[in-house]
């Protein structure tokens, strides 16, 4: 009996000893990021793995000049939205978001992220595209850094000369692959279920839209341009170029290897954005860069233009500080270099532009191609378009009916927009 | 909740209970409290209980600070109820069911009826929170700078404590270079000799108040985004710590009429507690809804909606198909493979299993990945390497052989490994006794082999059945669900039951977490009728051979 008693007491004295460790675990956590001097707030950001690595030394030297803790967590990009909208119903989560601008129709109607208050003469100091595309129901939500579009990476071994119409591009390749310089005319990913950004150049040429516009210039979902006449003849004009036409489109070039094909010069031509280029250089070929071209006597072939964003979260511990860094912080050129550097994507603040443009002749190359973009739409509803256009587009490049199959698809999405 | 429960589970197998176990279960009461404390177990004991209060007191303050009351009772009577049960020395079987009894309750009664009750919600995107949250939402949103406002320079400072006193903004008006002081009271001008200007505007001192630096002020966030300074055309809000705007919310919640009126418009939107969402009378929504029961219409919409009624059947059918082609497939592989391996003739049998397991050591995820690619019509390696042409993914034939082809490769090293574990079961007594009695060896393996084999792998063949039969990997990271018939682009040839409705529930505008739950229920209910009866079925075969 003695030696049970004794176990207990021993037993709880000790499960209190270990119990206590474990509170004082958790109590060290904080403390052993935090700098000496941070008595201050803690401002937590989210972004990707390229972007996180950028962003720590600014980050640092904000969280030095102010007193503060500032910590940096990578995130898988593809899961980033997701799990910010998760934590944020929760009531938690990050108070700094960086990430894509076409997420903000989702992030607001999930009351993720609040709006940025800049005034006029900051907002001047960025492109003005960038701005567009980080208003959403006329309310700036996040601070724009860098912008992309597709353009046309053409070999200059293969063809010297831009080509000013699809049908020039066509008629380069053609010859190319008769003398059997080239296996493919035109690496445009589509794949099998199609890529609706990819083609979507080539689909504002032949005369579609996504979208209306309301007066004030906002995208307007109750006006679906897919299914519509137009767009059913742009999808003729693509068809024709498909695998049962000039055969310049096909199904077998996908997101995986259209890059790859290019690079080791099995076609002369590629549809890609500015993260291409660093594969491009990597294999020694010689390369321009100049707009999609768009068919012969149709509009030009306007790529969509995306934005890279800081969002100030809803949900944030610390809001104030998190708009102070955001609003005030973020617009420097020289956090917009660094993140070029990180990932070389044009930056939106035209002086970190005019910085990195000399060393880089390719940014200036992609702003010009995307001289025709419109802005890719960011309301809710333009998740409903990606895959029913993209299986549309991937049905008509194999061979299916443009009428029936457009029309179809406009359905479906009209069916899946509130 | 879960993390507290590993604990004891580990203390069954701690040296110190050796003796005591190595007894008689059935050894009397008094025996055991008599049985050796050793200090090993004693030790063991001790640490793992430590360890199970140390966990639960580290997940009990996100309970308390979120008011998750529900939650921290269950913690402490969880807790508490180990401690009771591992502490003392009676209760031994309970000590042995509990630790699995709770890891079924975390890991499966709890999502089934997370999911279950999920179902009977419009839980999704636009309806995640409460409708505080929505509106809250729909009000912050809607803060505008007052048109032709300007911005000014901004200091946080206190009359009293910076961590606790009562906050006021000092701000300068950039034309006139004039500083004053506002807090909820409104605007006062301050005395320009009281206080100290820096370059840009901002202020950097004034009698009689603190001028809070970016650390402090930042420490108390809500209290400075909360302050709201009236003014004439709005109110000053902070932007930030550095500056203030004129701002003013545009839409308002209004408790009267349960609406949101928007003032410059003069539009209203009334709440509507069925679809969980503020709608205006010509039926426009405003995008932030709240999470409401919507009672059964999740299933209806199953069942009704022309989108998922009518081509559920054949989705269901090559659902079938491709489960039972998979699990078979690879079944017969597997076994053949095994029954040659078994021959006593062979030689270098283990080389040959070593090669043979190695589609099953490589991650599945990637080969899936792999596999798509070597479909590929112009690029791929199996049009390549036998000179065809064909359109893999592109025709609904060839994608279902696609990949049905490969979930053989993927899966018949385990029916393999398995298969042969069960032959070298089968004594050898039995199939000599039916070659003595003249028997086939096809005969033999008919009437002996295969049967025994059934009934020792049946329960991992229904396993394997239900497994595919919700193979969304399979599926999604080869064909996603293509070909698609060019007028549906909802569904596929190869499309399963899983990634049909993940298509419906997350490929539309947004993500709809309530209804992909009541398809689920769905799912379940089908896949626990087949596995239900395949048991039963088994159950009968076993007490013919046992």
């Amino acid at each position: 009996m003695r030696i049970r008693t004794a176990g207990v007491v021993a037993l709880f004295t000790l499960a209190l000893a270990a119990s206590g460790c474990g509170g004082d675990d958790k109590s060290d956590k904080p403390g052993a990021g935090a700098s000496p001097q941070a008595a201050g707030g803690k401002l937590v950001i989210w972004a990707d793995d390229k972007r996180t690595a950028a962003l720590k030394p600014f980050t640092d030297k904000f969280g030095q000049e102010n007193g503060v803790t500032v910590e940096v967590q990578a995130v898988p990009n593809e899961d980033l939205q997701n799990n910010f909208v998760t934590v944020s119903s929760q009531g938690g989560g990050p108070d700094v978001v960086i990430g894509a601008h076409d997420w903000i129709g989702n992030l607001v109607q999930n009351g993720a992220i609040d709006p940025v208050q800049l005034p006029d003469e900051q907002k001047a100091t960025f492109n003005e595209t960038a701005i567009k595309a980080v208003t959403f129901n006329g309310q700036l939500y996040g601070v724009p850094y860098a912008q992309e579009n597709l353009a046309l990476i053409r070999n200059t071994d293969l063809a010297p000369e831009a080509p000013k119409t699809i049908e020039d591009l066509v008629a380069t390749g053609k010859q190319l692959k008769a003398q059997k310089k080239v296996t493919e005319t035109l690496c445009l990913q589509v794949g099998q279920k199609g890529d609706a950004y990819h083609i979507y150049p080539l689909y504002a040429s032949a005369g579609g839209y996504l979208f209306g516009t309301t007066a004030n210039g906002d995208y307007d979902p109750k006006d679906l341009g897919v299914g519509k006449p137009e767009s059913i003849a742009a999808f003729k004009k693509i068809a024709a170029l498909g695998e049962k036409g000039e055969g310049v489109l096909k199904r077998s070039i996908a997101d995986t290897n259209s890059t790859a094909t290019f690079t080791s010069k099995k076609c002369a031509f590629l549809v890609s954005g500015p993260w291409a280029t660093a594969d491009v250089k990597k294999a020694g070929i010689t390369y321009d860069i100049s707009a999609v071209p768009g068919f012969a006597g149709g509009k030009p072939a306007a790529p969509f233009v995306g934005v890279q964003s800081f969002y100030v979260a809803a949900k944030g511990k610390n809001k104030a500080l998190a708009q102070e860094f955001v609003a005030n912080y973020v617009a420097k050129p020289e956090l917009a270099v660094a993140l070029y550097q990180a990932d070389p994507r044009p930056p939106a603040l035209t002086a970190a532009l005019d910085q990195v443009k000399g060393s880089d002749p390719d940014l200036a190359k992609f702003i010009e191609a995307g001289k025709n973009g419109q802005v890719l739409p960011a309301i809710p509803a333009m998740a409903a378009i990606w895959d029913p256009f993209g299986k549309a587009e991937a049905a008509v490049i194999g061979g299916a009916d443009p009428t029936s199959t457009v029309t179809a698809a406009g359905k479906t999405i009209a069916g899946s927009i509130k | 909740m879960s993390m507290p429960l590993s604990g004891p589970e580990s203390a069954q197998q701690t040296p110190g209970r050796g003796p005591v176990g190595s007894g008689s279960p059935r050894t009397s009461r008094t025996a055991r409290n008599h049985a050796p404390i050793t200090a090993a177990g004693l030790a063991a004991k001790v640490i793992l209980l430590g360890l199970v209060a140390g966990i639960a007191i580290w997940a009990a303050f996100p309970l308390v600070e979120a008011g998750q009351w529900i939650g921290l009772a269950v913690l402490v009577v969880t807790t508490a109820a180990l401690f009771y049960l591992y502490a003392g020395r009676r209760h031994v079987p309970a000590k042995y069911l509990v630790p699995g009894t709770l890891f079924l309750i975390a890991f499966q009664i709890v999502p089934v009826l997370y999911t279950a009750s999920t179902a009977f919600t419009n839980f999704g995107d636009g309806h995640r929170g409460s409708k505080d949250d929505a509106i809250v939402a729909i009000e912050s949103s809607s803060v505008k700078q007052v048109p032709g406002s300007t911005q000014y320079p901004l200091s946080v400072a206190t009359t009293g404590d910076p961590a606790t006193g009562d906050l006021v903004f000092l701000i300068t008006d950039p034309e006139t270079n004039t500083v004053s002081v506002g807090d909820t009271g409104g605007l006062r001008p301050l005395d320009p000799d009281a206080v100290t200007v820096a370059l840009g505007g901002k202020v950097t001192a004034a009698d009689g108040y603190t001028v809070l630096t970016i650390g402090q002020a930042s420490a108390r966030s809500k209290d400075i985004t909360d302050l709201v300074v009236p003014t004439a055309g709005g109110a000053l809000r902070s932007s930030g710590l550095s500056r203030a705007y004129e701002g003013k919310a545009v839409r308002a919640y209004d408790a009267g009429c349960d609406c949101v009126r928007d003032s410059d418009s003069g539009r209203t939107w009334t709440a509507d507690g069925e679809a969980g969402a503020f709608v205006a009378t010509d039926g426009e929504r405003l995008a932030q809804g709240w999470k409401v029961n919507v009672g059964l219409s999740n299933f209806t919409r199953v069942l009704t909606d022309e989108r998922i009624s009518g081509p559920f059947l054949g989705t269901l059918v090559w659902n079938f198909a491709f489960a039972i082609g998979s699990t078979g497939g690879t079944f017969i592989l597997g076994m053949l493979i095994a029954l040659a391996l078994h021959s006593p003739r062979m030689r270098g049998t283990n080389l040959y299993r070593m090669l043979l397991i190695l589609p099953y050591a490589m991650p599945s995820f990637a080969m899936l990945l792999v596999w798509r690619d070597m479909f590929n019509t112009d690029f791929g390696l199996i049009n390549n390497l036998f000179g065809l042409g064909v359109d893999w993914f592109g025709q609904d034939w060839t994608a279902r052989a696609a990949v049905i082809l490969v979930q053989l490769w993927l899966g018949y090293p385990y029916m393999f490994l398995v298969a042969t574990g069960a032959l070298q079961a089968i004594p050898r007594e039995l199939t000599e006794a039916t070659s003595v009695d003249g028997a086939s060896p096809w005969q033999s393996f008919r009437a002996v082999t295969l049967p025994l084999l059934l009934v020792a792998l049946s329960p991992l063949l229904i396993s394997s059945f239900a497994f595919n039969f919700n193979n969304f990997n399979a599926i999604y990271l080869t064909t996603e669900g293509a070909p698609f018939p060019a007028d549906n682009p909802s569904n596929g040839a190869t499309d399963l039951l899983i990634t049909y409705t993940y298509r419906l529930a997350f490929g539309g505008q947004a993500a709809q977490f309530g209804f992909a739950a009541a398809v689920s229920l769905f799912i379940f209910a089908i896949v626990a009728v087949v596995s239900a009866v395949s048991f039963r079925r088994t159950r009968q075969q076993e007490e013919v051979y046992a």
